[in-house]
């Protein structure tokens, strides 16, 4: 095109073809450009999911003859407390007497602990109000109670009172043996 | 910026926020109206390119900074770690390890385009050097971001880069001893390089928006040299060179891509991989490649002192290069002489490369032994570097300002378009110019 | 007359870049590896599951002895692309093959109850022990040589498995006038310098050097479960491919993504060309 000065340069200003024209060819690059944006944003996401070594310390094991009648025994797992109580025959009684109390995010005692392992409550002890760490056999159902807001829970670990709108978390777990537990 | 604004603000929220804060009429000016010389070629691209490898490197460096540990006992494994638990870790290191070389690369290709158009002449030596201050923070941020792998090179290159300041006579060792945090490259180094190599990108960032501002104040250079004289010699920045400049960008994209994917320690020295060890240095000390102009530049004088001023002085000198060229033609289009020279001077950047690379005393043509000549054998690396680093100063201090004054140019075009509308694509650029002088 | 630059430039590069590839420094010097057609060579090349787990055995009966790999976890064996993985168990904790691997073998702890330090069986969290405590008991095991850490020994020598290959079946007795120190092993793969062992002429001073480490590998020292030959160059060929995986777990993954990733650049490419012609269609420039 570049020989005949005449008929070599329309000027692009006043050009009747207008160059912003949105014809299929620049909409298509334009996609492939934020496609290629956005599918580089996912690794950039990603990374800050846990790393293959977190993931890894996600689950233990937990030999339940360390804890002792009455007693819990406080764990760390995925960097949180994991309360582990032995509860009296006396506390599973008085858990199981309020299954049809007006509770507040019901359930029943029977559905948070192991069939046959009714003395064994295992829990993850973040209050679920403000995730504080609730203290061992305070409060007036002698469960625990959360220092920071005064959420209380039952011997079962249901909110009774205070802030939290749920009961403490039961995290996923098994028996491994009959003293052996795996969490996670 | 410069020149008047075309921008008009079209709803009424616009008009509001532009009585306010007139964001939209500066990236309107900046990058979409902005009048751009309409002959720029694909060397023009690199700007583009540098601008998108400076993002590259800040956002991978600011996500790799998430997870490495800046201290002597976990900085290799936290890498490591990066490299093999954490999710996509390794592409975002490879990116942020190769995306150096491929900055460099890019900027060597933007200044070596700017020496061939003197682009650094007048007026747009201010633009220049904010480029040279922009090199210089590169050269920075690469030493500081090579240290923090904490690998064997990175140890002992940071040894010998540090000991360079001990050379300053009466205040070396202060120097170094404050630079250091201690008595050696240690602890407190690394914490402070870790500081300095993320703080700095930023400081790049505003220099390149200066950068930019100095840019647009005299508008481009191009390809001729020749001033832009009317509107028809321009196009709007977008979508003209938006659209290059993306297909540039592009293209550059895959052949860092192979490096990322297909080769990823190429470029890398495998001894890196070697945690480091301060009592024992390896066989053979280089820095990246991209450094190792300077580096042997660096040794090719016997005298401590004298080598590493004459390593700032390689540097020190881009500055001044527009008060050195006495030219009245940019473009070497028109310089046929200086061009000779100019293509001399990037083989001399690459042999000076070479010699980097290379221990002083090895062979420069294997089992030849030469003659002694002074401190070392002719066919020795040292001499080899000694040419190489003295066409360096010679082509700026002497070749640069003399030429100016005793070439004969082609005749430079009236205008950018008169050649361009007659330029057969395949002729050599000088051959078109002169009948356009004559025409 | 910019294509003529261009073409110097290129030259210069290529020139440069021999000369990198090439680069030693004048004292040392040592045999160029062998090069063997390894199935992870190339943008498509994995490793060979089979491989990578005689690798892991020869690895754990012979080199574990002395040499350490401290970024390894026992769960690395059974993650994805690892030698023992199992799309049955995305977790590699849960993987059995991977648990038995790691119970066989002993590591340190503290008893949580009484603060005594203890032996127990690995975990898949585990990291694979260390054979020594620390670097000084490592050296003085070893006639003051430190065997190093193999975690990224592939990427942290030149040549990678190559040199990992030629050095373990490389050994060689010393050749006539050359004296090796006591506690001292003649490897013509390993660099080094030999002139102060030498008695023979100067300009023909053997290459490689003296390497503290026994010859490691004999034939038939490790017996494969797959009943693969295991010769001393089997062997190594095995551990070496090993120890390349465990350099770069990630490798089979990168050059899948790296594929997708090339192919979806190369459309870019083309569609943003096209969207530039267009564009520039009606400009002389």
């Amino acid at each position: 095109m570049a020989d005949t000065v005449a008929g070599a340069s329309p000027d692009p200003h006043v050009s009747g073809d207008d160059p912003n024209r949105r014809d299929f060819i620049h909409i298509a690059a334009g996609v492939a450009a934020v496609g290629l944006v956005g599918g580089l944003a996912w690794p950039f996401i990603d990374q800050m999911n846990p790393a293959g070594d977190t993931l890894a310390l996600a689950s233990i094991e937990f030999d339940l003859s360390k804890v002792v009648e009455g007693q819990q025994v406080v764990v760390k797992w995925r960097g949180k407390p994991l309360f582990v109580r032995y509860r009296t025959a006396k506390e599973i009684e008085a858990a199981i007497k309020d299954d049809h109390a007006d509770l507040r995010d019901p359930a029943t005692d029977e559905s948070r602990h192991k069939p046959g392992k009714a003395q064994y409550l295992v829990l993850i002890g973040v209050c679920t109000h403000l995730g504080c760490v609730p203290n061992f056999r305070q409060g007036e159902y002698g469960g625990w109670l959360c220092p920071c807001h005064g959420s209380v829970y039952d011997t079962s670990g249901r909110i009774r009172k205070g802030p939290a709108p749920l009961n403490l978390a039961v995290p996923d777990y098994s028996f491994l043996s009959d003293t052996k537990i795996k969490v996670g | 910026m410069s020149g008047h604004s075309t921008y008009e603000p079209k709803t009424g929220f616009e008009r509001w926020l532009d009585t306010r804060l007139p964001i939209i009429r500066f990236a309107n000016d900046t990058i979409v109206t902005f009048p751009t010389p309409k002959n720029l070629n694909y060397w023009w691209t690199f700007g583009g390119v540098l601008a998108m490898m400076l993002g590259v490197q800040i956002v991978t460096g600011i996500i790799l900074a998430m997870h490495y540990v800046p201290h002597v006992d976990y900085a290799f494994n936290s890498v490591e770690r990066i490299m093999r638990d954490v999710n996509y870790g390794w592409l975002i290191r490879y990116t942020h390890a190769n995306g150096a070389s491929m900055f460099f690369l890019a900027v060597y290709i933007h200044m070596f385009r700017n020496l061939y158009y003197g682009s650094y002449k007048a007026p747009r030596e201010v633009l220049w050097i904010l480029g040279c201050v922009i090199y210089l923070l590169m050269v920075m941020t690469g030493f500081f971001g090579y240290v923090l792998p904490w690998g064997q090179m990175s140890f002992h290159g940071a040894v010998v880069i540090t000991n360079l300041l001990g050379a300053f006579p009466v205040v070396g060792n202060a120097i170094t001893t404050w630079l250091w945090g201690g008595f050696a490259v240690d602890d407190p180094t690394l914490n402070r390089f870790f500081s300095l190599h993320y703080l700095l990108p930023f400081v790049i960032a505003g220099v390149v928006g200066l950068h930019i501002w100095a840019l647009h104040v005299p508008g481009n250079n191009n390809p001729t040299g020749v001033n832009v004289k009317s509107e028809t010699d321009t196009v709007p920045f977008h979508p003209y060179y938006t659209v290059k400049d993306g297909f540039a960008m592009s293209l550059f994209l895959i052949m860092y891509a192979v490096f990322v994917f297909y080769m990823p320690n190429v470029l890398g020295d495998a001894i890196n991989y070697v945690p480091a060890n301060p009592l024992q240095t390896p066989q053979h000390i280089v820095p990246e490649w991209y450094l190792l102009p300077f580096y042997a530049i660096l040794r090719a004088l016997p005298n401590k002192l004298m080598g590493v001023l004459a390593m700032f002085g390689a540097i020190a000198t881009l500055f001044v290069l527009p008060w050195l060229d006495t030219s009245k033609v940019r473009s070497m289009r028109y310089r046929p002489t200086a061009r000779l020279y100019y293509f001399i001077f990037i083989f001399a950047c690459l042999v000076l490369g070479l010699c980097g690379a290379h221990a002083p005393d090895d062979m420069v043509i294997p089992r030849v032994s030469g003659l002694q000549l002074l401190d070392s054998n002719i066919n020795s690396y040292t001499w080899l570097s000694r040419i190489g680093a003295l066409y360096y100063f010679a082509y700026f201090w002497v070749i640069t300002p003399l030429l100016g004054l005793t070439e004969t140019p082609l005749p430079v075009p009236e205008s950018i378009s008169s050649p361009v509308l007659s330029h057969p694509a395949s002729a050599p650029a000088g051959a078109t110019a002169s009948p356009e002088k004559r025409g | 007359m910019l294509r003529k630059g261009f073409a110097v430039a290129a030259l210069g590069l290529a020139v440069l870049a021999g000369s990198l590839a090439g680069q030693a420094s004048a004292a040392t010097t040592n045999a160029e590896p062998k090069e063997l057609a390894w199935s992870f060579d190339g943008p498509f090349g994995k490793f060979d599951k089979a491989q990578l787990q005689r690798g892991y055995k020869v690895y754990r009966e012979v080199c574990s002895a002395c040499h350490s790999m401290n970024l390894m976890y026992f769960r690395n064996l059974g993650q994805k692309g690892g030698p023992f993985y199992d799309p049955k168990y995305p977790n590699p904790n849960d993987n059995p093959v991977v648990k038995s691997l790691a119970h066989d073998i002993q590591v340190k702890d503290i008893d949580t109850d009484t603060g005594d330090p203890i032996s127990r069986p690995a975990m898949p969290a585990d990291k694979f022990p260390a054979p020594f405590p620390n670097e000084y008991a490592a050296r003085a095991s070893n006639g003051g040589s430190l065997p190093p850490d193999l975690s990224v020994m592939a990427k942290a020598r030149e040549g990678g498995p190559n040199y990992i290959y030629s050095l373990l079946s490389g050994f060689k007795t010393p050749p006539a006038g050359l004296t090796m120190p006591a506690g001292k092993y003649y490897n013509p793969y390993y660099p080094g310098d030999l002139t102060g062992n030498w008695s023979g002429p100067a300009d023909k001073v053997p290459e490689g050097g003296s390497i503290g480490m026994p010859p490691p590998l004999t034939d038939g020292k490790v017996t494969f479960d797959d009943g693969s030959p295991n010769k001393i160059a089997d062997e190594a060929r095995d551990v070496a491919a090993f120890l390349t995986w465990a350099s770069e777990p990630k490798m089979e993954e990168r050059k899948s993504f790296g594929f997708g990733a090339m192919i979806y650049l190369l459309i870019f490419s083309g569609l943003l060309y096209a969207s530039y012609r267009k564009i520039w269609k009606n400009v002389a420039h």
